[in-house]
């Protein structure tokens, strides 16, 4: 007997079903509803039509032939507005009553659209179907538009319309592009890829009100204010399976409707395919099992037994130049492994993850040619341990060539400034080794590089080995950490060479082995970059240790010290009594006088810290950074003010240095101290910087210790005036920031460059002096912001310091 | 079979962050990794190591603020040559909200 069959929704997932019937000669009778004036095409082509590369005509899978043979009725641009369960009939919008034998769910799924203010403005789209794809297509040059949503569906939508020629941005609530299927690394490198498609790409950015003109939208505003105008936005950030009328007429539904192993609902006439169900507790979002659903779905309805099992997903972008493919799970966890390759110079990172020599996750960008390959041995579970060594080279590449840790030198443009003292590029370099300096010493001889402060050696050396290959042999080197071949002065080069402004562009432009670091190299990259790009890299709080990241110093209990700023060691009665005053408030256990001339209040509770900070900051006080790799304290004696002793105002040149200074970072902490006189009462000759007064003008010191080691300073220069100590200071500060590795004190870093290179860079070249000291202080209008007051007043990094939850009063409650 | 308590919404810390839960058990640190997993250990491994909310998280592992030692967030064991373990607690996310057993009341549980 022929089957009555109704189908709901001519989409991807029911074209199946139909075809796996007829193509079995099923003795059926089918009425096919659709919502779209049309019938079955493949949806997932829309991104080429929208790009141009193909037309719909050209995508279209089942034409009015194809159903015209199969005598299938066509209802499309109507909806089936109700079902009757227990009469086994369904009603169209028409009014139409049509019985049916069985009944087929492939409602698919709608678009999330964010409640957004302005969220139902003319030109607020998603991207789903043919008519939203034909609104995209309606915008050109000259127009704008913005993008919600930084997934597969977003970033389609994007690169198709900028292929168009229209001003796309993109804006991404989450800190990378495509996070659920990418990795920070793959993320960063699609990130520049659409950049350079002229894509405008905005992460960690909030969407807080869509503003519009006479009903039309007409810009995006984020919560930080910023305007985005356009001419289209389009919301693209996830989607949510279409159950409406599932639901309404009594059948179960979670999240998508329930189906079992066979597509049956909980109605065993009904069926339900695609991205409307939900089996086992998933729902769907791509093809592939939708079409192994389907085929299940058509044996049970011809009688046959069949069951769908759940298999691994992988993902690509359609977006022409963005190859990436990423399948399985590639969460790090326990006993989990990595296995990284990246090659800067041609933009690749590939990503396998293992566990108990399978390969269990994978994540590729730029070479995605074996995915195929990769994608197999995730889904057959493969035993990897005999191919191990040479696995991410892919399946022709066994017994390859090992990551070479040289690459970031060897893709270094030729203009690249090898050498920064005496301006020396790669080329010259190069030409050096190849006109016969074949160690660095006659590098240095010949072309001059490294010859000044040295820190570019170690580039040299790559060169050296890059250019003559085996003849050269790499001396050891010590190197930032396990994740790097480079060492701390090889990396601060590439970052500022290659302009690196953010950890995972470091990472993948510098072959890190690691998918994102360690605790050793993550603050050095974050400090290496906030120094280099003032103003323009945004800090990561997450690569700072604890007491930078919540501006107190931890003690050994897990309380906190508080250490506000005195300048030059200066206060006064109004800020002793606020002092008093929140010790008296938050009972704090130890206030103590420091060495650096200023109170410490020991023993404060995490939580007690933004408040203890506001009473502070009402008294005029900030952060005195006590917890800082930055600007400490500048320590000063009375001078002439009150001292017979003191020939110079030491104080109040202590106050104005400490002024200029405060705020800055720098690679270890930084101690300063002014004395009025040779007798030296401010403990000058043991500080980063001293000054000492004389009669004749002032002594600048620098390199001292008293720490673990001792060692007293070396003069740097005198100089006559307070603009021009003042100058000095900052200009050593800056040398020092510049060219210290990460955590060595000045005396350190001296002991390396060398105290009359210090000299040739400040006291010999006025030119360099005031350059240094002009971009020191470029940089502080960048950091002299009290992060105090940010905390107390505006609530900024508010979860460092609230508990997430208190579950010790609800003890209370439960009894 | 365990029961579980919502202690807040997987967007309340930030990724890479951390955040204290007290319990009756003490003090438990929540972290959300870089992948929106969420692990919940010991906050301190008494005379050894802690605050661990204070760390550096890196891929699903905290490297101890006062110490240095590294700990794996799903095992709680410490990495590398140094020896101990912090209790894990299991986590769940659902719709957005991070649920985590209620062993962590501890005496509470078999009151009820
Ligand atoms: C632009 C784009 C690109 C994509 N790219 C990819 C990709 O590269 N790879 C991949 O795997 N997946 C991709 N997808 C996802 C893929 O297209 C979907 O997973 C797939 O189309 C879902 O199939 P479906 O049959 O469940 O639903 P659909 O194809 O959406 O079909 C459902 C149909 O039901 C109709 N309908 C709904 N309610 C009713 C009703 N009450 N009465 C009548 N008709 C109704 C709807 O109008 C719709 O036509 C993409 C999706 C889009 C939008």
């Amino acid at each position: 007997m022929t089957q009555k069959i109704i189908v709901i929704g001519a989409g991807m997932a029911s074209g199946r079903v139909l075809e796996t019937l007829y193509d079995n000669g099923a003795d059926v009778d089918v009425t096919l509803f659709n919502a779209e004036p049309r019938g079955n095409y493949n949806r997932i082509m829309l991104s080429p039509v929208l790009a141009g590369d193909q037309t719909y005509q050209d995508i279209v899978t089942h034409d009015d032939a194809w159903y015209a043979e199969r005598n299938v009725t066509c209802r499309f641009g109507e909806r089936v507005a109700t079902i009757d369960r227990t009469a086994k009939t369904v009603t169209a919008e028409n009014g139409d009553v049509l019985a049916y034998d069985k009944l087929v769910f492939g409602t698919g799924s709608n678009p999330f659209m964010i409640p957004l203010p302005g969220h139902d403005l003319d030109g607020v789209i998603a991207y789903r179907d043919l008519e939203d794809t034909e609104k995209m297509m309606g915008l050109g040059e000259g127009n704008k538009a913005v993008v919600i949503g930084g997934g597969l569906l977003g970033l389609e939508a994007a690169a198709g319309m900028a292929a168009r020629g229209v001003d796309v941005t993109v804006v991404h609530i989450m800190g990378h592009l495509m996070e659920r299927q990418l990795d920070e690394a793959a993320g960063y490198l699609l990130r520049k890829a659409l950049v350079d498609k002229g894509i405008t790409v905005k992460c960690s950015a909030n969407s807080k009100e869509i503003l519009g003109e006479n009903g039309k939208v007409k810009a995006l505003m984020l919560d930080d204010g910023t305007e985005l105008p356009c001419d289209l936005l389009v919301m693209a950030v996830g989607i949510r399976p279409n159950v409406a009328l599932a639901k309404e007429c009594g059948l179960a539904v979670g999240k998508g409707i329930h189906v079992d192993d066979q597509m049956l609902t909980s109605d065993e006439n009904v069926l339900a395919v695609g991205e409307c169900v939900e089996h086992n507790g998933a729902i769907f979002g791509l093809v592939a099992p939708l079409y192994d659903q389907a085929k299940v779905a058509g044996q049970t309805l011809m009688g046959e037994e069949a069951a769908f099992v759940q298999k691994e997903l992988s993902t690509k972008l359609k977006v022409t130049g963005c190859d990436l493919f990423s399948a399985g799970d590639f969460a790090e966890g326990e006993g989990r492994e990595d296995i990284v390759f990246r090659d800067p110079a041609r933009g690749v990172y590939k990503r396998l993850v293992i566990e108990e020599n399978k390969v269990v996750g994978a994540v590729f960008y730029g070479d995605t040619a074996d995915s195929n390959w990769f994608f197999g041995l995730i889904k057959d579970k493969t035993d990897i341990a005999d191919m191990r060594e040479t696995l991410i080279f892919g399946p022709a590449f066994q017994g390859g060539e090992p990551q070479d840790p040289m690459a970031a030198v060897a893709a270094l443009a030729d203009d690249a400034e090898i050498c920064g003292c005496n301006g020396v590029s790669k080329a010259q370099v190069v030409a050096a080794i190849n006109a016969g300096a074949n160690t660095l010493d006659a590098v240095k001889a010949v072309s001059k590089a490294g010859s000044s402060c040295g820190s570019c050696s170690g580039l040299v050396e790559q060169l050296l080995s890059v250019t003559l290959g085996d003849e050269f042999v790499m001396p050891e080197k010590e190197t930032v950490c396990k994740c790097t071949d480079l060492t701390h002065d090889e990396v601060r080069k590439l970052i500022k060479m290659k302009g690196l402004k953010s950890l995972p562009a470091v990472m993948q432009e510098l072959t890190w082995s690691t998918p994102d670091g360690c605790h050793v190299c993550r603050p050095a990259l974050n400090y290496y970059m906030v120094c280099e790009w003032p103003g323009e890299y945004a800090d990561d709080g997450k690569s700072r240790f604890i007491n930078e990241r919540v501006h107190a110093n931890i003690q050994k209990d897990g309380t906190y010290s508080v250490v506000p700023r005195m300048l030059g060691g200066i206060t006064n009665p109004k800020e002793l009594r606020a002092i008093a005053d929140v010790a008296d408030k938050f009972d704090v256990p130890t206030v103590k006088v420091t060495g650096g001339q200023r109170i410490d209040l020991l023993g404060v509770k995490k939580e007690d810290l933004p408040a203890i900070w506001y009473d502070l900051g009402q008294a005029g006080m900030m952060s005195g950074q006590a917890y800082a790799k930055g600007l400490r304290t500048v320590k000063t004696c009375v001078g002439t003010d009150h001292c017979r002793f003191g020939t110079q105002d030491s104080t109040g040149l202590g106050i104005q240095i400490e002024k200029a200074m405060w705020g800055a970072w720098s690679p270890h902490k930084f101690k300063l101290a002014v004395s009025g006189c040779p007798r030296n009462c401010a403990e000058a000759t043991c500080k980063d910087l001293g000054i000492i007064c004389v009669d004749s003008g002032y002594q600048i010191l620098v390199g001292g210790a008293a720490g673990l080691d001792l060692r007293e300073t070396d003069l740097l220069c005198q100089v006559a005036t307070e603009e021009e100590a003042l100058e000095y200071s900052c200009a050593f500060y800056q040398l020092y920031r510049e060219g210290a590795q990460y955590l060595h004190r000045p005396y350190k870093w001296i002991s390396k460059v060398g105290l009359d290179w210090v000299k040739e860079q400040i006291v010999e070249d006025a030119d360099n002096r005031k350059a240094l000291a002009e971009r020191f202080h470029y940089s502080q209008q960048f950091f002299q912001v009290d992060p105090w007051a940010e905390r107390a007043r505006k609530g900024v990094d508010k979860h460092e310091f609230e508990p997430l939850a208190d579950l010790t009063t609800s003890k209370v409650a439960a009894e | 079979m365990s029961q579980f308590i919502d202690i807040g919404a997987v967007e309340d810390i930030p990724q890479r962050g951390a955040r204290l839960v007290k319990s009756p058990l003490g003090e438990i640190a929540v972290f959300r990794t870089a992948k929106d997993e969420i692990f919940a250990v010991d906050e301190w491994l008494p005379g050894k190591a802690g605050p661990l909310s204070n760390g550096i998280q890196h891929d699903t592992r905290v490297t101890d603020p006062m110490r240095n030692w590294v700990f794996d967030l799903a095992t709680g064991e410490a990495q590398g040559a140094d020896e101990g373990r912090v209790r894990v607690w299991e986590t769940r996310i659902e719709e957005g909200r991070i649920l985590i057993t209620q062993q962590i009341m501890g005496e509470l549980r078999a009151a009820e």
